[in-house]
């Protein structure tokens, strides 16, 4: 392997691949943006000039090799061409969560000590100058869009076109400088650095090698059979490792087209105009484009709907089978023909799914429905399992081995083992180098052998292969009588339910298992149209009796369902609540990536867990929630606490 | 007190103001026996947020509707950039580039939000009904240099997620921005909203505030606006005049008619003789 700068034709950096696809696939659309309403589209050769105008602007500007450049907002070319701009200068890009607050922007822009920031827009520009007091390494911004930016002070703060111009302008004085400052990038400095969310704690900086980007890109690229033509809908945050993985690192290795939507409020439109063949969602996303088709399929006629229940049963018994490439009678086929005719064919371009030939969930377990939903569709949703250390792929599911309960075998390159606690561990070529100024963190995750640690629970299916999760590895614990308590596996029974927008179950360590549950204000919403139940708030909604009945049935079934793991019997729910207000990244319940942080939960609401488990029927309760803006306000309420019905516990009943 | 002098003034947040773009002099308004508007006088200069507050039943409305030519003042002279405006049809008006918001959402909710912004772009087609209906040379080139100034205005006010939503299914405080996307779509000289917050929660205020000055500041829009919302008013606009019962009691910047004692009297109710 090369380790140092290249000869022509080393594909070792992403500047170095962007020069390829440039020469090789040059009238090749890269980049589509929806602007003002049309399709606006850059072939590789326009990219490679604009990446190019870029670069010699930041050297304009001053920028040095190893300076951090933050990047923040959503989704735009201009945006991803500005990160790979600052590994051409031999900088460092660092996106940011656009959607984070001020304080947490300061922290990050702190911690890398980034001279330089690139920003989308006012809202973003207005948060950089905010933390400028306090974050004093920051030198320069450039922005993108004017808008209500004019009357800034302009002594530094620059926009995207000044920069490209004058750095056009200047190319004969930097150009030789740039050449070689993009030869001397070598396989193993440093590609970007992603800050992860950290579930518990500050954020931390998770440096990524070009040989990290590149060799997991590269492996897999040829996994999927990904070739230029692909197309990919570029919608998930830039500061997400996914996202650098899909829309930059195989986008450029495979050299396919990356498509921004309009404005994040138009991202279902767009998909749909756009049609991706590759294509990326948390369960999510899926969950409640399944949820609005169900609602809309309410408000339906008789026939549409009789048309919708005989296609679909057909489709859930033989879909899937066709899918992997199965054994299925003519008639079953022709039947399937039909419904793909009526029902699946129309419904897929509704979705956007039409051209999907690779489909990806990731990052929280999927409804097996919901799954299943999909793949009888005849989309090729399959379900991967990574992390930000590991430049995403540990394990996903090869085409013809899809199943929803496990997350595949391990990806090419990587090796899996599992430790005594029963702990995942992987070792590959995309295994990060460092947490950036933490050398205790590495020390901790990463062993000497190159060992990683995930810090979930899982084990290996031995006639398969595959690999399954359980749990936050810190999560599982034991209850009071010592019987396994493993909130997730719970939380993603009662999360099945369209109703139930998040659940967090405790017990560790008690004598019994507790929730909390936020309803999904969708479905319940629609639901209460249908039943003529009047509400104003979503708090009032989330205290409604007969909302409360409901939620109760779901945890009674999901109770049933639990007794029949013999392991996990003990961790059927005996009471729980509907929180009255959903969890939120802005008031810290949430990762940004929506990922619950258990333990601020609990903290927060303290005292409704105590009433939980002091036997109370309600709970007076103020919570101090933070608005969009940053300003503070506080909500009161007065929430029901319930019992459920537990089944077959071969223990105890719930202590009254 | 503010220069009034032709050259206009500069605000405090640095803005330059123009000179005097539109200016009504001794205005009298009636419905039969009932005098709406007694006497007043002001003008509005180039580049600024006028605001015209007042209780309610002050003649505020009925002002905006003398400016925008929907009623035609038995005494008085309205004067448009320096000449005196004949009597007009609210088109006419419109030609002149004046556009307006109402105060009950006038939108047609049958159709689509993009169809409803392209209306305001109808002062400036110029094909006929023959042309508009072949679709073909002038005609299209005409209504793509049309739709593209109103995909301007959809990325301005944010609504690209809408474009093609019928507009009886959006909430209010979308058909506001709606509104104001169809008026800011005809390029006017001069804007005038009738009560652009009204019935919305402080965060549609927020925006909607965010969105004025924008307009204000992006395109140099000379905004006239109505508005109950008092703190909204002090924010936004660089000159107030006050109403009540038809007659002006104030004129100044937000500070001078804070002080006012005729404004205070006038929202704290004071008897009228």
């Amino acid at each position: 392997m090369t380790t140092h700068a290249a000869a022509d034709g080393a594909l070792i950096s992403i500047p170095a691949l962007l020069a390829r696809n440039a020469r090789k696939f040059g009238a090749n659309t890269a980049y589509r943006e929806k602007e003002f309403g049309i399709w606006q589209s850059w072939s590789w050769l326009a990219t490679a000039e604009e990446v190019r105008a870029i670069a010699l602007g930041l050297m304009s500007l001053g920028i040095e090799k190893g300076d951090y450049v933050a990047i923040i907002g959503r989704n735009r070319p201009a945006l991803y061409w500005s990160m790979v701009a600052a590994q051409k200068v031999g900088a460092i890009p660092v996106p940011l969560y656009q959607d984070a607050v001020a304080e947490e922007m300061a922290y990050v822009l702190e911690n890398c000590g980034a001279r330089f920031v690139i920003a989308a827009d006012q809202e973003q520009v207005d948060k950089v100058l905010a933390v400028q007091e306090r974050v004093k390494v920051i030198e320069h911004v450039v922005y993108l869009d004017a808008r209500g930016l004019r009357k800034y002070d302009h002594s530094r703060l620059h926009a995207m076109k000044d920069v490209q111009a004058e750095g056009r302008a200047a190319h004969e004085r930097f150009e030789a400088e740039l050449k070689r400052r993009e030869d001397a990038i070598t396989y193993d400095e440093t590609c970007v650095m992603l800050y992860t969310s950290g579930t518990t704690g500050r954020p931390k900086g998770v440096v990524l090698s070009n040989r990290n980007i590149i060799e997991t890109s590269k492996n897999s690229a040829e996994f999927d059979n990904l070739r230029p033509g692909d197309e990919v809908l570029a919608y998930l945050p830039m500061a997400w490792v996914g996202d650098f993985i899909f829309s930059i690192g195989q986008a450029y290795w495979t050299a396919f087209c990356v498509n921004c939507p309009e404005s994040p409020d138009t991202m279902m439109t767009d998909l749909r105009e756009i049609g991706p063949t590759y294509y990326f969602a948390p369960p999510r996303v899926f969950e409640t484009q399944l949820t609005n088709v169900m609602i809309r399929m309410e408000d339906a006629g008789r026939f549409k709907k009789w048309l919708f229940r005989v296609f679909m049963d057909h489709a859930k018994k033989v879909g899937p089978a066709l899918l992997d490439g199965k054994q299925v009678s003519g008639w079953d086929r022709f039947k399937y023909a039909l419904g793909d005719l009526f029902v699946y064919g129309p419904l897929k371009n509704t979705l956007g799914f039409s051209r999907v030939r690779v489909g990806y969930t990731a990052g929280e377990a999927i409804g097996p429905e919901i799954f299943d939903f999909y793949r009888s569709l005849g989309i090729n949703l399959k379900q991967l399992y990574g992390q930000t250390e590991a430049s995403v792929f540990i394990t996903q599911q090869p085409d013809g081995e899809v199943r929803s309960d496990t997350v595949g075998v391990p990806s090419p390159g990587v090796e899996l083992k599992i430790g005594d606690n029963g702990e995942v561990f992987y070792r590959s070529p995309g295994t990060f180098v460092e947490y950036f100024k933490n050398p205790e963190s590495t020390k901790d995750t990463k062993d000497p052998e190159g060992w990683v640690a995930t810090g979930d629970a899982g084990f290996i299916e031995p006639e398969t292969g595959h690999l399954r999760i359980i749990d936050r590895a810190k999560d599982v614990g034991k209850m009071a009588d010592g019987r396994l308590f493993a909130p997730k596996y719970v939380e993603n029974k009662l999360k099945f339910y369209p109703n139930i927008l998040e659940a967090v179950v405790f017990g560790s360590g008690r004598e019994f298992c507790t929730a909390f549950v936020n309803i999904d204000l969708t479905a319940v919403g629609n639901w209460a149209e249908r039943n003529n139940i009047a509400y104003a708030s979503y708090q009032e909604l989330a205290g409604h009796p007969r909302v409360y009945e409901m939620i109760q049935n779901h945890v009674e079934e999901a109770n049933r369902s639990i007794a029949g793991d013999e392991m996990l019997s003990g961790c059927q729910v005996h009471r729980f609540l509907i929180l009255h207000k959903e969890l939120d990244a802005d008031d810290g319940e949430m990762t940004r990536t929506r990922k619950v942080r258990r333990r601020i939960v609990e903290e927060k609401f303290a005292d409704l867990l105590e009433a939980l488990y002091g036997g109370k029927d309600s709970v007076y309760t103020e919570t101090e929630v933070t608005y969009e803006d940053g300003r503070k306000g506080k909500i009161k309420a007065t929430l029901e606490i319930r019992n459920a019905v537990v089944a077959g516990d071969t223990g105890r009943i719930a202590a009254e | 007190m503010l220069d009034a002098g032709t050259d206009g003034y500069v605000t405090e947040d640095g803005r330059k103001i123009g000179g005097v773009l539109m200016e009504m002099k001794n205005i009298t308004l009636r419905f039969g026996g009932v005098e709406a508007i007694k006497d007043i006088s002001f003008d509005i200069r180039e580049g600024e947020i006028r605001a015209i507050i007042g209780p309610n039943g002050a003649g505020k409305s009925s002002m905006l509707n003398v400016i925008s030519g929907f009623y035609v003042p038995q005494e008085g002279e309205v004067w448009f950039r320096g000449q005196r405006r004949p009597q007009m049809k609210p088109f006419q008006v419109a030609a002149q580039g004046i556009a307006r918001t109402f105060q009950n959402i006038a939108l047609f909710e049958g159709m689509s939000v993009l169809d409803n912004i392209m209306t305001g772009r109808l002062t400036q087609m110029k094909s006929g009904l023959a042309a508009q209906t072949v679709w073909l040379g002038k005609a299209q080139r005409e209504e793509v240099a049309n739709r593209a100034r109103v995909e301007r205005v959809i990325d301005f006010l944010e609504i690209q997620h809408i474009r093609k939503t019928p507009v009886a299914r959006l909430p209010y405080g979308l058909k506001k921005r709606v509104e104001l996307a169809r008026a800011l779509a005809a390029e006017p000289m001069l804007l005038l909203l009738d009560e652009p917050m009204a019935g919305m929660n402080v965060e549609e205020k927020e925006d909607m505030s965010r969105f004025i000055l924008d307009v204000n500041d992006e395109f140099g829009t000379t905004i006239a606006l109505i508005e109950h919302d008092m703190g909204v008013v002090m924010d936004l606009s660089d000159r107030v005049v006050v109403m009540d019962y038809g007659k002006k009691i104030g004129d100044g910047t937000p500070d001078e008619v804070r002080n006012n004692q005729d404004v205070i009297d006038a929202y704290l109710g004071v008897s009228h003789d």
